[in-house]
């Protein structure tokens, strides 16, 4: 039954009540607070539900409670200084966010970037979204009550955080690349980590599907809750997995691929119905796709020239800090990148990225100046909690929970 | 009654009030080392040895803690809740055969309480009795989500007690009695209840974990939707006497499992072995914690393994699934009972 019906048949309810009593009387509805501080809340959002016992008659969310005015405050700020802003949109996969305010500013720069610092890329974005889909579907596993499936896959979250730490020296907020390429190479541990990690991770994610693909319980919380149709999706502007699994194949890695993204050969997963457990589905699959995707650019790499980890671009990219020391050009153009003294050109550019829960788009206008004349996020988790509150219309109140933690709003990418 | 009789009962009770407490108590602690072991990690290992005294800690910890009472709160009500809750649940042992009887000095002392010629429907009641606290501590929190999970934990326990009542029913009709004693006594060797009413020893076990909200039918107290349920108001050691009691009731639900359905302190073939009748006695005794601690285990492992229902589906589960089997049971069970009966018939 969908949310419509089910708020219909107790509209009809009630006035079959108050019929049989012979009077008109409203029903009462009690008021909810979820949030802002709720354990399955995941992050500060609020919302007020209006309960009619379990199920949900009206919702209203409120948005907000950490915006830290991203934005305005890229307004303010060097490109590269820019970058850490992002880290703190989805914080659960930042990598992908670094990459895609790079591979923007990259655009407006006219940079190009060579194709082995683009597979490195490559290989971080997919670890991060492994990394991203990972806690997604274990706190689906979470807020259905099977608490042991988290700490089954959490541990390969920790490896993929390694082989950031590796690379970058964060693990969280991780600051990963620069404009023009990466900062560094990976190192031989980083490479260690990541063939323990790939082959960890088939092993982890079986064991994981075993225990609720094809669980009773767990189908019977999740199929056909927090359904959200194909045009309903669309017309909300979704994308990513969730819009997906509503059956619909859109996916910025193929339709407008960057990062050399179309040379890899993988799958777009699509469910059909839109609901919990097709979100669930489309991400363990993409997993999988993830992997295969991380393999194929290791045996890419292998063919191209040793070192290169960044494009040739003395105007954008930091010098190694020996040369500044020792070297003239390099020390002027350190001080030409860190006081903004480069000639940055004028343009109006959008870029997007296939990020962890969806498209995350960067759009800036340049006047030339040495900070973007305006910036634009386009934050998908933003998106997906407009629709949130008719998502959960009509339903219990486990599933409107069940629905917030599959569709994998980030508290961090909703406010900004 | 002579006074005799009365120390020995009073020994008697105070032992089960000890050990009970004492199993509740070390199964908050095996609770978190079996999470552990099925999680992959390693549980508490810092109190004590192997992290032995951590429930010491725990109850410590627990009685220094600041106690809130929400001002908007019903007080009285607000303590009753807890202490109903822990009393209820300390009172079922009373009726559970914990083994035969021991013999000094010429007199028979039997490791029963009090066998009451309607045991079953004692425990039942008792059981009941402790919704209230649950009920009530929800209601006097004047709390949402109390109150959201105190109505769950109501309608979950009344449901499930109609299947559970239908599932004893049964087991009344072949073993004929309603004391437990008895039905402990009938089940001698191999003649345990599990092989006379599969199905309804299975209706039964599902029953119990939802009698002791224990997942997957933990919606009372999901800390996903509710924050804490019905205790989320509760703070100090009356939160720890509403945990206590979910693990007395734990250890009272493994109890009757074992006694109404696995031979209670029975064991096939011990009487070849052990000839001496205390020794037997005592055996017995073993062997029933034997399997209530394998009972304990299985509540965990369940846990920690499956997902939890919703609400409506725990509902559907309870009255259109559990029911109508408890009730084939019966049905079954009465034909079985009554074979040679309806053979004759169809034969003439």
């Amino acid at each position: 039954m969908d949310s419509k019906t089910k708020i219909e048949k107790i509209k009809k309810d009630n006035t079959s009540l108050s019929n049989a009593e012979g009077k008109e009387k409203e029903k009462e509805y009690t008021t909810l607070n979820l949030g802002p501080t709720h354990p399955a809340t995941h992050g500060i959002f609020q919302n007020v539900l209006k309960m009619d016992g379990e199920i949900i008659v009206e919702a209203e969310s409120t948005v907000g409670y950490i915006h830290r005015a991203f934005e305005k405050i890229a307004e303010h700020r060097n490109y590269y200084q820019i970058t850490t802003l992002t880290d703190r949109l989805n914080y659960c996969s930042s990598p992908i966010n670094n990459m895609g305010w790079h591979m923007a500013v990259e655009k407006l720069f006219n940079i190009e970037v060579p194709k082995r610092a683009q597979y490195l890329r490559v290989i971080i974005m997919e670890l991060s979204r492994i990394a991203d889909h990972l806690i997604c579907n274990s706190v689906i596993g979470v807020d259905t009550g099977a608490l042991t499936v988290y700490f089954y896959i959490f541990s390969l979250r920790e490896r993929i955080y390694e082989i950031f730490e590796e690379i970058c020296g964060a693990r969280l907020t991780t600051n990963i690349g620069r404009i023009g390429g990466m900062e560094r190479d990976f190192s031989p541990k980083a490479w260690a980590t990541l063939d323990v990690f790939m082959k960890e991770l088939p092993l982890a994610l079986k064991e994981f599907e075993n225990l609720l693909v094809r669980n009773r319980i767990f189908m019977d919380r999740t199929i056909g809750c927090g359904a959200i149709s194909a045009e309903m999706a669309l017309q909300y502007s979704f994308s990513g997995p969730n819009l997906r699994a509503a059956g619909v194949d859109y996916d910025v890695r193929a339709m407008n691929p960057y990062s050399s993204y179309e040379e890899f050969d993988f799958i777009i997963p699509v469910g059909t119905n839109g609901d919990t457990y097709d979100r669930f589905m489309v991400r363990e699959e993409e997993m999988w796709q993830s992997l295969s995707i991380i393999q194929q650019a290791i045996v890419k790499l292998k063919k191209e020239p040793v070192g290169i980890f960044h494009a040739d671009v003395p105007d954008f990219f930091l010098p190694p800090k020996e040369d500044v020391y020792n070297n003239m050009e390099a020390l002027i153009y350190h001080f030409k990148i860190v006081m903004g003294e480069t000639n940055i050109p004028k343009g109006e550019i959008y870029h997007a990225v296939e990020g962890g829960n969806g498209e995350l788009g960067f759009y800036i206008i340049s006047d030339g100046g040495r900070t973007p004349y305006r910036v634009h996020m386009r934050r998908p988790c933003f998106i997906y909690y407009q629709a949130y509150t008719e998502m959960i219309k009509g339903s219990f109140l486990s599933d409107a929970i069940l629905t917030m933690s599959s569709m994998n709003v980030i508290a961090g990418e909703l406010d900004a | 009654m002579t006074l005799g009789y009365f120390i020995y009962k009073i020994i008697l009770v105070v032992v089960v009030f000890a050990i009970t407490m004492v199993i509740a108590m070390y199964s908050t602690y095996a609770e978190r080392k079996v999470a552990g072991f099925l999680q992959d990690r390693l549980g508490p290992n810092r109190a004590g040895w192997f992290g032995i005294l951590q429930p010491v800690a725990d109850a410590v910890k627990l009685f220094m803690k600041e106690e809130t009472i929400p001002s908007v709160s019903n007080k009285t009500l607000f303590i009753v809740g807890p202490a109903l809750s822990l009393l209820t649940a300390c009172m079922t042992g009373v009726v559970i055969p914990w083994g035969t009887s021991l013999s000094f000095f010429g007199e028979n002392y039997s490791l029963q309480i009090a066998d009451v010629n309607i045991g079953i429907l004692y425990i039942f009641g008792v059981v009941s009795i402790g919704l209230y606290g649950i009920m009530i501590g929800g209601w006097a929190s004047n709390n949402k989500y109390s109150l959201l999970g105190a109505i769950r934990a109501s309608s979950q326990m009344i449901s499930y007690e109609v299947a559970m009542g239908l599932a004893i029913i049964a087991l009344i009709m072949t073993t004929g009695t309603l004391s437990v004693g008895e039905i402990a006594a009938q089940q001698h060797g191999w003649h345990w209840n599990i092989l006379i009413q599969p199905l309804g020893a299975l209706i039964f076990i599902v029953c119990a974990f939802a009698e002791t909200n224990r997942a997957p039918f933990d919606l009372p107290e999901c800390e996903q939707e509710l924050v804490g349920g019905y205790h989320t108001e509760y703070s100090s050691m009356k939160m720890g006497f509403y945990l206590f009691a979910e693990y007395i009731n734990m250890f009272i639900s493994a109890t009757v499992i074992s006694t109404f359905y696995f031979g209670g302190y029975n064991m096939p073939f011990i009487g070849r072995f052990v000839t001496d009748p205390n020794l037997l006695a005592l055996c017995g005794v073993a062997f029933l914690f034997a399997k209530i601690f394998f009972g304990i285990f299985f509540f965990m492992w369940v846990r920690w393994t499956l997902p939890r229902f919703r609400y409506d589906q725990l509902m559907n589960l309870g009255w259109k699934v559990l029911i109508p089997l408890s009730i084939l049971n019966i049905v079954l069970t009465g034909a079985w009972m009554m074979r040679h009966e309806i053979l004759n018939v169809f034969i003439k």
